[in-house]
């Protein structure tokens, strides 16, 4: 199999759906002839032609607007927002519209869209290419929000969600696009290539949502994560000296509770880590769950390590970000080995 | 030396807010509406430049005249029988809407939205468009649904939110859906649904079908981002369809002028984006017929969209819990300069003999009936809180399927 990084992978997935379904079809800006600003829809005009992907303008209510009408016609569109943080205009239309519509209409009418948007930090984007929003979709209801963490599941997730026919929200950590970044920042970046999750296949496969992944197997303490958090979490256990279970979302609704519940009730102790802000984030429902389903079997305080309660700064990105040392000082106090 | 704002002698800076130009108690005012005579906008090829119509957009497409003959190069010349339907459909659209509001002043369902006074808006381009059309609705089109056949009983159905409501109890009344009428479920959001059609249009025009999407919103809405977003994506995309904006003066209280109206025309705004745009009398049913279907047939021939302003007045409240009585005076709808667009089809068909007011009694006496017969069979089933889905149903259609939360949730609550 062919070793590509995540950029690849996503490519792969719609590159295979514009093959397999004449009603799939790709827009958003500069995604077209440029391919996207981080090259995920590159090739795709040049080989599936103008009318199945293709820039959109500046306008991402438009976007999202425009989808649902295709939506309703019978198409299965898969849009792009060029970045999370510029999701907001087409906010409206995803929640009191795209989530609403099977409900609203008792299902004669549905939006089997695919919103595919680059999340998260690392890159030292500020406050406008940083951000992790997906609370404010986990918490509505008729949406999906899937979040990947390597090419492999990229791929397999992102045909389930093409495929799926409810709209879903697909957040691409844009750290983990070249290669995997397990939060030590000063060290190289290494490619993808040289681990297993890069080999992808060619062809079609998927990976289903609402099943969670075991990224690291260990019997002391759980760890949930999503995204680039998964890799900082393994880190993180390695630099805390903890036999620690990660735990990869991989989607966080719909949400695969009994890998969480059965996990946690092993080890009885759970850290919860996301690069979201503190305050409502989706921390605080997975710390609930873990709450509602695994009280008796704790042993600790469940522990939260989260971004802050500020807006993502430029030039404290490394203070911000909740990187492994943060993330193992938390494992520590959870096993009581402050 | 530099001059201070104050040595300057300027006048300090002040704000506007826009006043209606009559509130209860003062003279209805319709000075500034001059409409031009029927017959004297010209009617263009439909393969005619955008950019050389712009005309259009600040007069009044009009064809009956005072004597209440078609006259002009947008007449349509329709065969008696289309227009005796339109009046048939305009005026059971009347008799339902009188029905459903005295249903809801008797408690039998919590809310009711009328067209009165535009019916021609929806009832002429339901018939002016094929039946294949997709309507992105606002929710005061309701002789748009009437048009296409949809069962009066249905409707009824949904406003009492009873066990056979086709949206299981899920939505406020009037928000009808039905897909395979062309009719796209009404979101009771503002504006939301004007780019959606545009996305519809798009998904026909890159399937390569035939069938075109006609949007609607009100001007009150054209003050949303989604106004410009549908006018960006329709002229990019180059989109077939039709997107009519009802001027009908009021948005709840507020006068057109919240939504820049008293600066330009709505259907100017479409000169900006380069696309076709009509200002249309629209309680003149052979004008709105005439302009849906140059519209169509431009989208059709893969010509783009059309912006229609349909120039109308809202002659009942806007829903059964504002009293206009207290925002503007009580006797406007009176003296609205562009009358009534039943009264005028009415008086079309009597001029030519085709009609008279006896037929129209009748008429009229027949509506009644169907409504009522409807009624009937409706709160047979049951009106608001004697009737409903089963509660289960309301942890259905969350998603195509429920995962493990809403079915925990379900058994919470105990169905």
């Amino acid at each position: 199999m062919p070793a590509m990084n995540m950029i690849q992978a996503l490519n792969s997935a719609m590159d295979v759906m514009l093959t397999k379904d004449p009603d799939v079809l790709v827009f958003g800006e500069d995604v077209g002839y440029f391919g996207g600003v981080f090259r995920v829809t590159e090739g795709l005009q040049k080989k599936h032609g103008l009318t199945r992907c293709f820039d959109a303008p500046i306008a991402e209510g438009g976007i999202v607007a425009a989808a649902i009408g295709m939506g309703a016609y019978g198409l299965r569109p898969v849009i792009e927002i060029q970045f999370a943080d510029y999701i907001y205009p087409g906010y409206d239309q995803l929640v009191s519209e795209a989530a609403r519509l099977r409900y609203r209409s008792a299902g004669d009418f549905t939006a089997p869209i695919t919103l595919r948007t680059p999340y998260g930090g690392g890159i030292f984007g500020g406050q406008t290419h940083s951000q992790s929003p997906e609370a404010i979709f986990t918490h509505v209801a008729g949406l999906k929000t899937v979040i990947p963490s390597n090419p492999y599941d990229a791929k397999g997730l992102l045909i389930s969600a093409i495929e799926d026919d409810d709209p879903v929200i697909f957040f691409e950590p844009k750290r983990l696009y070249n290669g995997p970044f397990d939060g030590w920042h000063e060290k190289p970046v290494e490619p993808w290539s040289k681990y297993d999750l890069s080999d992808v296949p060619d062809g079609h496969y998927s990976v289903p949502l609402g099943k969670a992944a075991i990224a690291r197997a260990g019997d002391e303490l759980t760890v949930l994560a999503y995204g680039t958090m998964v890799h900082v979490a393994i880190a993180a256990a390695a630099h805390a000296e903890v036999d620690a279970e990660v735990i990869d979302l991989r989607s966080l609704v719909p949400l695969d509770i009994e890998t969480i519940t059965e996990s946690v009730n092993r080890t009885g102790r759970c850290v919860v880590v996301h690069e979201a802000t503190r305050t409502s984030g989706f921390g605080a429902e997975l710390v609930a769950l873990v709450q509602e389903h695994c009280f008796y079997r704790l042993e600790a305080p469940i522990e939260r390590v989260t971004g802050w309660d500020t807006p993502y700064p430029h030039a404290f990105e490394w203070e911000y970000f909740p990187g492994p040392k943060r993330v193992a000082a938390a494992m520590r106090r959870a096993m009581g080995r402050n | 030396m530099e001059l201070t704002p104050d040595m300057r002698n300027e006048p300090t800076l002040s704000l506007r807010v826009p006043v209606p130009r009559a509130r209860p108690g003062d003279p209805v005012d319709f000075s500034h509406i001059k409409p031009p005579p029927a017959g004297a906008a010209p009617r263009p090829d439909i393969r005619e430049e955008p950019g050389a119509m712009r005309d259009l957009a600040f007069t009044l497409v009009r064809v009956l005249n005072e004597e209440h003959e078609a006259v002009g190069p947008w007449d349509p010349k329709l065969d008696p029988a289309v227009l005796r339907r339109g009046l048939e459909i305009m005026t059971l659209t009347r008799a339902y809407d009188d029905r459903m509001m005295r249903m809801q002043r008797q408690g039998k369902t919590s809310f009711y939205m009328k067209c009165t006074g535009e019916e021609a808006v929806a009832t002429a381009a339901a018939l002016a468009v094929d039946a294949g059309d997709m309507c992105f609705p606002t929710y005061r089109q309701q002789a748009f649904l009437i048009a296409r056949g949809y069962p009066l009983v249905q409707m009824m159905n949904q406003i009492y939110s009873n066990a056979d409501d086709p949206c299981k109890g899920r939505q406020l009344p009037v928000m009808y859906t039905s897909k395979k009428d062309g009719w796209f479920t009404i979101s009771g959001n503002l504006g939301t649904q004007f780019p959606q059609a545009v996305g519809w249009a798009m998904a026909s025009a890159y399937k390569g079908d035939h069938r075109i999407a006609v949007g609607y919103i009100g001007e009150g809405s054209t003050a949303e981002g989604d106004f410009h977003a549908a006018l960006t994506f329709a002229s990019v995309y180059r989109a077939p369809v039709i997107l009519n904006v009802v001027n009908n003066q009021w948005a709840i209280s507020s006068f057109q002028g919240f939504a820049a109206g008293e600066s330009a025309t709505f259907a100017a705004r479409g000169i900006g984006y380069g696309v076709a745009a009509l200002r249309v009398d629209g309680n003149d049913f052979l004008a709105v017929y005439a302009a849906t279907k140059w519209a169509a047939e431009r989208a059709r021939a893969n010509l783009g969209p059309t912006l229609i302003e349909m120039f109308t007045y809202r002659a009942a409240a806007h829903s059964t819990s504002d009293d206009p009585s207290r925002y503007r005076p009580a006797e406007e709808p009176q003296h609205w300069p562009l009358g009534d667009p039943i009264e005028r089809l009415k008086q079309h068909l009597i001029a030519s003999g085709e009609w008279s007011d006896a037929k129209q009694k009748t008429l009229e006496k027949e509506a009644v009936e169907a409504v009522r017969a409807a009624a009937k069979e409706s709160e047979a089933v049951g009106t608001l809180g004697q009737s409903r889905p089963s509660a289960k149903t309301m942890f259905e259609d969350v998603y195509k399927e429920p995962d493990w939360r809403l079915r925990r949730q379900r058994q919470e609550v105990g169905v």
